[in-house]
């Protein structure tokens, strides 16, 4: 493996990690807008509330990873999608502010009106966010960002079919990882009416991502036919037969209340996705542009990821110990009342 | 296309860009200094409370945490905005010299997953750790923020002094990373930031007790509240002006088009007096208040050295004179203003071991975070308008770096909406942390449990 291409999977894996547990904190914000109103969902969003909090920042870190690791492995890669999608992208960033803050906020806000204000502006964005991140994959996925700066066409490259799936997947798959996790942690905090509810919902929101990633198929195959070919008969087939098949047997766990292993199945699913266009388009990361043309030089790309793999050993075991924190004492302070209004 | 078409087609959207730079910058980083300076100042409470057991530094201690996690959201989804903007506004440089300061943005990002997930354990198991462990979590956030301050103001040095790479033909064919990380830039700019963050946390903290006590709320907890960063600020501000001549001397010798444009030096002369105060027009400084020899003196350590004047270089490669000076006038004299009020604290302190008694000195330290924070921003406005028209000094223009698809003036309209609504709400939402739970009078032990950190 050359280190370009090396440095590629690292981006794609963090991508990946962006996509599982950032995806799933929009997710939350979205079940947290369909919750029910402010007496009746409650109890929701303070699950909400509590499996988020501590990590979510954490998880937002592996976006700016990516988008880091791009100027520095392919910068005029990183060059040709931003100048072209400025628009979607500015309006993500937007989305990204107003999510962040608002969820901040409304965690320190007493009275009902705030809460609700902040909330709204939290759930809101949580759907329009994942969504135009949506929209950028779809551009790319769909050979619509030429090399160059801005050379593409500023609306059409991202209000197309592909984009449209694209960012209606995005929000689906951050609404159903998102139920998978929150039906854990409402059984871990012993909350059984919760957990039946959030597994409803991730059964019903299953369903419709995998109808979803069908009509996906139907789209790519009309308007990303190179993409469609390698995902249906290439190089690219294994990760989508893994993503059926991980989301079917999700749909028989959750349906078996098998809570903790649907989250390894409903991940692979849709890691499947991610990975199945990955491979589906390498070497080509944009319409004629390959790894090799746009990848920085060797010496840059030993630094970083040399910088990488040591940032990794101090990483990795920090990681494991916020994760390992908030899941083992969800169960220690469920014996707690709870303090609602903090 | 040649320049000056491009100039054209992109006058008013370039300057869109610029100005959306300049403000999702100079927001984000008033914000990233509570990160980098908050976080020690609040160990410090809280190892004090440990130690003495003194429940006015344990609930500081908590009161001060339960501002730093709106902060630090806040400061983490700005920042998120900025790596947009690099791509989004500045193809041009990012498409060129993306890799070249790659490294320390990727050095950047370790120290931010650092200050998170340590960030997350520090405010949310406060009250499931045993201290100790809790005091030693909160050790990793103190030093990432450093880190990544440090990371960050490495990569715009490099835009100072380009250094590392080598290009043929507008094509990167070799760069050397760590020599773009290390340029000549990189001490003086790291170091004055790093104390910059410290300073504008420690008055901004300070200024908040400050108003209280003004308002009749003169019991410990304000007290230690205003003295514990006060004292952290005033003992770095001498430090401070020390690196600030180190950072000047750097400019003079490094960037003589921006040491003429911050003190309007037209003529290249010897024995050049220090410009106070004053205006160009024309190509001319008036109004000023000379003092003889002075800018000789002070950047080059000789009353006859020779300073270049603006004239040596076309306009078009002059910055704004009338901001750059003036933003270095305000810095300086922000800078000495502190200097004033932390020889005040220092000197009623060696004397009687309090606080200066006179409400002045209240007043003044009220408006201290206000002062630290306006010299913090023209600091940068020096750097960054002094830099111009170089987007990368001396290699790349800006007009050159800027994203040319139309309509960048509406991203500006639009970010400056949810910029002023972000600063109402982040404004409004920390005087409520405030005035919800008032600080009880002689605060208990169960005042201070009782009080959530999240
Ligand atoms: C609390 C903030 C603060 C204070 C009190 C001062 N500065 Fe400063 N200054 C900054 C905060 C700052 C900064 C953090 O905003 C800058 C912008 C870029 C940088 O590295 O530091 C800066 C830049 C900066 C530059 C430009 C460096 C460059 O372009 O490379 C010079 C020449 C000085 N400063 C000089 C001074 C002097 C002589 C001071 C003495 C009174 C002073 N500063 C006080
Ligand atoms: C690593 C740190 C930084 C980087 C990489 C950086 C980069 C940039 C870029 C790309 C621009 C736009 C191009 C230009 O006008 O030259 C810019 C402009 C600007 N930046 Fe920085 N910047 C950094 C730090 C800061 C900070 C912390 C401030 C704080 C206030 C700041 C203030 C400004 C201002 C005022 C402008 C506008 C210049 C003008 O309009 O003429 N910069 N910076
Ligand atoms: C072009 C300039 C800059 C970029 C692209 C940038 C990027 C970012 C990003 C992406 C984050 C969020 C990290 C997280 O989620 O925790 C962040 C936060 C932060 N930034 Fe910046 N930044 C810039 C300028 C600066 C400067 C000049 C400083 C110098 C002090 C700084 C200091 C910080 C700190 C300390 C944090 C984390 C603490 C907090 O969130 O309050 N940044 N920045």
């Amino acid at each position: 493996m050359s280190l370009a291409e090396i440095m590629l999977a690292v981006l794609w894996a963090g991508l990946t990690a962006y996509v599982l547990f950032g995806g799933a904190d929009f997710g939350g914000g979205i079940w947290d807008l369909l919750a029910g109103g402010a007496q009746a969902g409650r109890r929701r969003r303070d699950l909400i509330e509590h499996s988020i909090g501590p990590i979510w920042e954490a998880n937002h870190v592996w976006l700016i990873f990516v988008i880091v690791l791009m100027w520095t492995g392919i910068p005029s890669v990183f060059a040709a999608i931003a100048s072209t999608l400025y628009i979607p992208l500015t309006l993500a960033a937007l989305g990204i502010i107003a999510r962040g803050a608002a969820f901040a906020f409304r965690k320190v806000s007493i009275e009902l009106w705030q809460r609700r204000l902040f909330g709204a502006t939290f759930a809101f964005s949580s759907i329009v966010t994942p969504f135009f991140l949506g929209t950028v994959a779809g551009a790319i996925a769909s050979g619509r960002v030429p090399a160059g700066i801005a050379e593409g066409d500023f609306l059409t490259s991202w209000l197309n079919p592909t984009s449209a799936v694209a960012g209606a997947l995005a929000v689906g798959t951050a609404a159903y990882l998102a139920a998978v996790y929150l039906t854990r942690d409402a059984q871990r905090v012993g909350d059984k009416d919760l957990a039946e509810d959030f597994r409803r919902r991730a059964l019903a929101c299953g369903a419709v991502v995998g109808l979803v990633s069908a009509a996906g198929l139907v789209v790519l195959r009309a308007d990303a036919p190179r993409l469609f070919t390698e995902l249906t008969g290439g190089r690219a087939l294994p990760f989508l037969v893994l993503s059926i098949v991980a989301g079917l047997v999700s749909l028989v766990l959750l349906w078996r209340r098998a809570f903790l292993a649907v989250r390894i199945t409903a991940s692979l699913a849709v890691a499947g996705l991610l990975w199945g266009w990955g491979v589906g388009q390498y070497p080509y990361l944009l319409a004629g542009v390959t790894l090799r043309q746009a990848a920085a030089t060797d010496a840059v790309l030993a630094a970083s990821l040399g910088a990488l793999a040591v940032g990794a050993l101090l990483l990795l075991p920090s990681l494991w110990w916020l994760y390992a924190t908030f899941q083992r004492d969800h169960t220690a302070r469920a014996t707690v009342p709870r303090d609602l209004d903090h | 296309m040649n320049p000056a078409d491009l100039l054209a087609v992109t006058g008013a959207d370039l300057a869109a860009a610029r100005m959306q730079m300049a403000l999702s910058l100079g927001w984000h980083i008033v914000i990233a200094c509570f990160g980098v300076g908050m976080p020690a100042i609040t160990l410090i409470a809280e190892w004090r409370g440990h130690r003495s057991g003194d429940v006015h530094y344990r609930l500081l201690a908590r009161r001060w945490a339960k501002a730093m996690g709106v902060l630090f959201a806040v400061g983490a989804v700005s920042g998120t905005i900025l790596s947009f903007e690099m791509g989004v506004l500045w193809p041009g440089l990012m498409g060129a010299y993306g890799q070249v300061i790659g490294l320390p943005f990727s050095l950047e990002g370790i120290a931010f997953f650092i200050e998170a997930i340590f960030l997350g354990i520090y405010l949310y198991a406060w009250d499931r750790l045993p201290p100790r462990i809790h005091l030693l979590s909160g050790i990793p956030i103190v030093l990432a923020g450093v880190a990544s301050a440090f990371f960050v103001v490495t990569a715009n040095a490099w835009m100072q002094q380009p250094t590392g790479f080598d290009a043929e033909g507008g094509r990167i064919v070799a760069v050397d990373p760590w020599a773009a990380m290390f340029n000549p830039a990189t001490p003086p700019q790291t170091v004055h930031m790093i104390l910059a963050a410290f300073m504008v946390a420690g008055f901004g903290m300070a200024s908040v007790y400050a108003v209280a006590m003004l308002r009749g709320r003169r019991d410990r907890y304000h007290r230690l509240g205003l003295l514990l960063p006060l004292a952290v600020a005033a003992v770095i501000t001498p430090v401070q002006i020390g690196v600030g001549d180190w950072a000047a001397h750097f400019v003079a010798s490094n960037q003589p088009v921006k040491l003429a444009a911050m003190e309007g030096v037209f003529e290249t002369e010897r024995g050049v007096p220090l410009h106070v105060g004053g205006i160009a027009v024309d190509g001319e400084m008036r109004y000023a208040l000379e003092i003889p020899y002075g800018l000789s003196l002070l950047a080059h350590w000789n009353p006859n050295a020779e300073i270049m004047g603006l004239n040596e270089v076309p306009p078009a490669d002059r910055p704004p004179v009338n901001v750059v000076h003036w933003a270095f006038q305000i810095m300086v004299g922000a800078g000495f203003a502190l200097l004033g009020l932390s020889a005040w604290l220092a000197l009623a302190w060696w004397r009687r071991r309090d606080l200066p008694s006179s409400p002045w000195f209240l007043r003044a330290a009220a408006l201290s975070g206000v002062a630290a924070a306006l010299a913090l921003e023209a600091g940068w406005v020096v750097t960054e308008v002094g830099r111009q028209p170089w987007i990368v000094y001396g290699v790349m223009r800006t007009a050159e770096a800027v994203n040319p698809a139309p309509g960048l003036v509406w991203g500006f309209v639009l970010v400056t909406v949810v910029y002023a609504a972000l600063t109402v709400a982040t404004v409004y939402v920390l005087r409520r942390l405030a005035r919800d739970i008032p600080v009880p009078i002689a605060p208990q032990e169960r005042d201070v449990t009782g009080y959530k950190v999240v």
